[in-house]
């Protein structure tokens, strides 16, 4: 429920409307850009990093937060724990059960391997369910992959890996034709043509949804095919380090039973880590859009294990987080608000930028809004600025929010707000990952038969992933770790079982003085706090 | 504008704790010392990890909601349901017919619904649930398909049915019917995935991808936007 200031101010907004609704804010040039970057996105801001001291990475400067997890010990004891003891031996080992772990299960299993999907809450429980807006793919006749590839590009700063990107665009109409298949509900006009919008940073209108449950429409569907397909699942078990062979392959990993608090080896021929993003590490100390589990664990891991990390360094803040009511502050407000014609306002009712810009250039302009020109409007946790949602029902007709966007109708009506009637307050929020784990377009790493999918992985978004291209590249890269593992493990020989790496990783930890802390954390700790 | 101070007393599973007031009941048990393992998914309302089921002081009504979603109230009695034992049918999507034999076959169940309205009641995303099963039992999947689209699978239906129906795994067996065998197929879709399997797009992709990052930016810049 707004304060009765708050509905004041929302006063000021309707009265500008009219005018805005004729207005097109101009976009930024390059350069402009540039600078409102450098001079506001939290990536550029003094002594948010540090310089990494271990690993394959060391020297390079990563937020704090990662840092901090990098520069930990292990949960095990490397030289007491016994690998004779194997409790899973499978041919493919996914850990993660999000939407690209889910994927890759189904891919694998479809090539005839023996398959683990094994993950740290329930099957499902992932940033993957939370997608609201839509996925990206170039399938109609004014578009084109290449369209797509420059898009991508330019989102990601022209800091992508060419290969990767040219994977993504190019498997897109494949995977969303599978999805398809699978008997996901994209919303489609009555003849099938699929509904596609724009979303940030796209030429071309090719973002596809279910409704604002995109990401949910995905992952229950993919869940149910491989709960069909009888794919073995062992939940509330997260890996806890990798498991090598003395050849230097990876051979598997050590699994932690959080309801029994034991330790399981479970062996496999490839392994593909899908443990998604780490927006619970709350870097900068800020809210987050991310589910329970996204505390980077996978990259722990697997830099452990000698994996290269690229572009960690570049964290996505979302543009419109939830900034009141308190009770949902840090939540989404889906690009899709914006994709439908919503515009952004400052407290005199004016806009101050175009609101389609990529996400890094937004969350720059709102931050600057809100810190330089003081034109924010005062909340509990600091400042918002208006994100104008009646206006959506002004351009595409009265009840298109309900119908379009039921999950945001329905989180701010619980809590006493009609977003169809009344603006929303937003502010930037910690949200994707936009580097990780380095692979090629195999999905291969650096390390013998580990293979990475998803949000842990780095370098198909460059240094700014755009809206859609994430559920889109677990699709891709989950599909092709599942397949090229499964072909991969039929010819793999596996020697003797070891935890060298982890031995070797914990005496240099010590010989620096470091690894005090331990990691992966699995679950972030919020007892006696209130948590973002 | 500092909100007041206040704060109310839950009972967790029994256990007295005072918490701020106007917090979710997750932060609130996380204020009060507990760390989730189950019980706790994407604390947005997307994943049906949270159930909650809670009863008031001096009111004989079992009231229910999520936990990241739902305010703390003084004098709450509350615990989770983080699970709840389903039976699930397994089926080759591929194969089946989008009709009312096929949910008979797989959900024989549906039709001891006794109309009793306690799943509608219960659910926390507000769904018509007895009607989406009323809609199963005369075969109608696209309005099972449509009307149960916002489930989360929270399992909360299913705990509350006297029919041992279990609600949202019909509902999902509905969609996919709906969404693979009703629902035409996109055709602009089709005909794109025989153009990238004949390489129609090969060359130009080749060509994208040896340009320097000069030449990239350009053609970004210039680039036409559909309006
Ligand atoms: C609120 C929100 C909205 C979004 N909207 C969009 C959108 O509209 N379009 C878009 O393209 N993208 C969107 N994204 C991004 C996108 O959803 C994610 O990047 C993507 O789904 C990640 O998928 P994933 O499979 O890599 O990881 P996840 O889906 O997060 O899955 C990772 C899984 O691994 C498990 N796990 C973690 N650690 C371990 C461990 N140690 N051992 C075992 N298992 C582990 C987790 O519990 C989880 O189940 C959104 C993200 C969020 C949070
Ligand atoms: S229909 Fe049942 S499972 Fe689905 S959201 Fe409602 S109560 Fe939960
Ligand atoms: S709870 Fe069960 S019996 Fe009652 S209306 Fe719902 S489905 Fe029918
Ligand atoms: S934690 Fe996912 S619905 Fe509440």
């Amino acid at each position: 429920m707004y304060t009765p200031e708050m509905l004041r101010l929302i006063e000021v907004v309707e009265q500008t409307r009219e005018k805005r609704l004729q207005e097109t804010f101009p976009r930024l040039t390059a350069e402009e850009k540039t600078n409102l970057l450098r001079s506001y996105h939290p990536d550029y801001m003094e002594g948010a990093m540090r310089p990494l001291k271990i690993g394959p990475n060391a020297g390079e400067k990563l937020p704090h937060a990662y840092v901090d997890l990098f520069e930990s010990r292990s949960m095990i004891d490397a030289d007491g724990l016994s690998l004779d003891d194997i409790a899973y031996d499978v041919d493919v080992l996914v850990i993660g059960g999000g939407g690209a772990g889910t994927a890759a299960a189904l891919l694998a299993a479809e090539e005839g391997a023996d398959v683990l999907l094994v993950t740290k809450l329930r099957h499902g429980d992932a940033n993957t369910m939370m997608a609201e807006g839509g996925i990206q793919a170039a399938d109609k006749e004014n578009d084109s992959p290449a369209l797509h590839y420059l898009d991508a590009m330019g989102g990601g700063g022209f800091y992508n890996i060419p290969e990767l990107v040219r994977a993504l665009v190019n498997d897109a109409p494949l995977c969303i034709q599978w999805l398809e298949s699978l008997g996901c509900m994209f919303s489609k006009y009555p003849d099938g043509t699929m509904n596609t919008i724009h979303g940030g940073g796209t030429s071309r209108k090719r973002m596809h949804f279910a409704h604002d449950y995109t990401g949910a429409e995905i992952m229950r569907t993919l869940r149910d095919e491989a709960r069909n397909r009888g794919i073995k699942v062992v939940e509330f078990s997260p890996a806890v380090e990798l498991i090598k062979d003395e050849r230097g392959q990876c051979a598997g990993a050590v699994l932690y039973n959080l309801e029994t608090e034991q330790f399981l080896v479970a062996r496999a021929k490839t392994v593909i880590i899908a443990t998604g993003g780490s927006g619970r590490l709350h870097i900068n100390d800020s809210p987050t859009t991310n589910h329970y589990g996204a505390t980077a664990d996978g990259l722990v891991i697997a830099y452990r294990a000698g994996a290269k990390l690229i572009y960690l360094d570049a964290t996505q803040f979302h543009p419109t987080g939830v900034a009141f009511p308190e009770q949902i502050v840090g939540q989404l407000v889906t690009e899709k608000v914006r994709g439908l014609g919503a515009q952004l306002v400052n407290i005199d009712g004016e806009q101050f930028i175009y609101p389609l810009e990529t996400r890094d250039a937004v969350s720059s302009a709102i931050i600057r809004e809100c810190r330089e020109r003081q034109k924010g409007i005062p909340v509990p946790s600091g400042y918002g600025v208006w994100l104008d949602s009646p206006m959506i029902e002004i351009i595409h007709g009265k009840g298109t929010i309900e119908k379009e966007l039921p999950a945001m109708f329905r989180q701010y009506i619980r809590f006493g707000i009609n977003m169809a009637e009344q603006p929303i307050l937003v502010y930037p929020t910690l949200h994707y990952q936009n580097g990780g784990i380095l692979i090629n377009e195999f999905a291969e790493t650096q390390v013998p038969n580990l293979y990475v999918a998803g949000e842990a992985s780095g370098g198909v978004h460059g240094r700014n992933r755009l809206m859609g291209n994430s559920l889109l590249d677990i699709i891709v890269f989950g599909r092709r770790a599942g397949k090229n593992a499964a072909q991969k493990a039929k010819t793999v020989q596996l020697g003797k079982l070891t935890l060298e790496h982890v031995r070797r990783y914990n005496e240099e930890l010590a010989k620096q003085g470091l690894g005090q802390r331990v990691a992966p954390i699995l679950l972030p700790d919020y007892r006696g706090k209130i948590s973002g | 504008m500092t909100a007041e101070k206040k704060t109310v007393s839950i009972y967790v599973m029994g256990k007295q704790s005072e918490v701020p007031y106007g917090v979710t009941i997750m932060k609130a048990m996380e204020y009060a010392g507990y760390r989730f393992i189950r019980g706790c998914g994407c604390r947005g309302g997307f994943c049906g990890a949270c159930g909650t089921v809670y009863r008031k002081p001096g009111n004989f009504r079992l009231k229910v909601g999520l936990a990241c979603a739902t305010m703390v109230e003084d004098g709450m009695h509350l615990t989770q349901i983080p699970f709840y034992p389903a039976n699930k049918a397994v089926y080759n999507l591929e194969a089946l017919e989008p009709t009312l034999g096929t949910l008979l076959k797989y959900y024989p169940e549906i039709t001891r619904c006794l109309g009793c309205n306690q799943c509608t009641r219960i659910c926390p995303q507000e769904l018509p649930v007895m009607n989406y099963i009323a809609t199963a039992q005369r075969g109608d999947i696209e309005a099972t398909a449509h009307q149960s689209f916002d489930c989360i699978m929270c399992g909360l239906c299913a705990s509350r049915c006297p029919a041992e129906i279990v609600q949202y795994n019909v509902g999902i067996l509905a969609r996919r019917l709906y969404g693979r065998h009703i629902a035409p197929r996109a055709k602009h879709l089709a005909e794109r995935v025989d153009e990238i399997r004949a390489g129609k797009f090969d060359a130009e992709l080749d060509r994208l991808m040896q340009m320097s990052k000069e030449e990239l930016q350009k053609l970004y810049n210039a680039r036409d936007i559909e309006q």
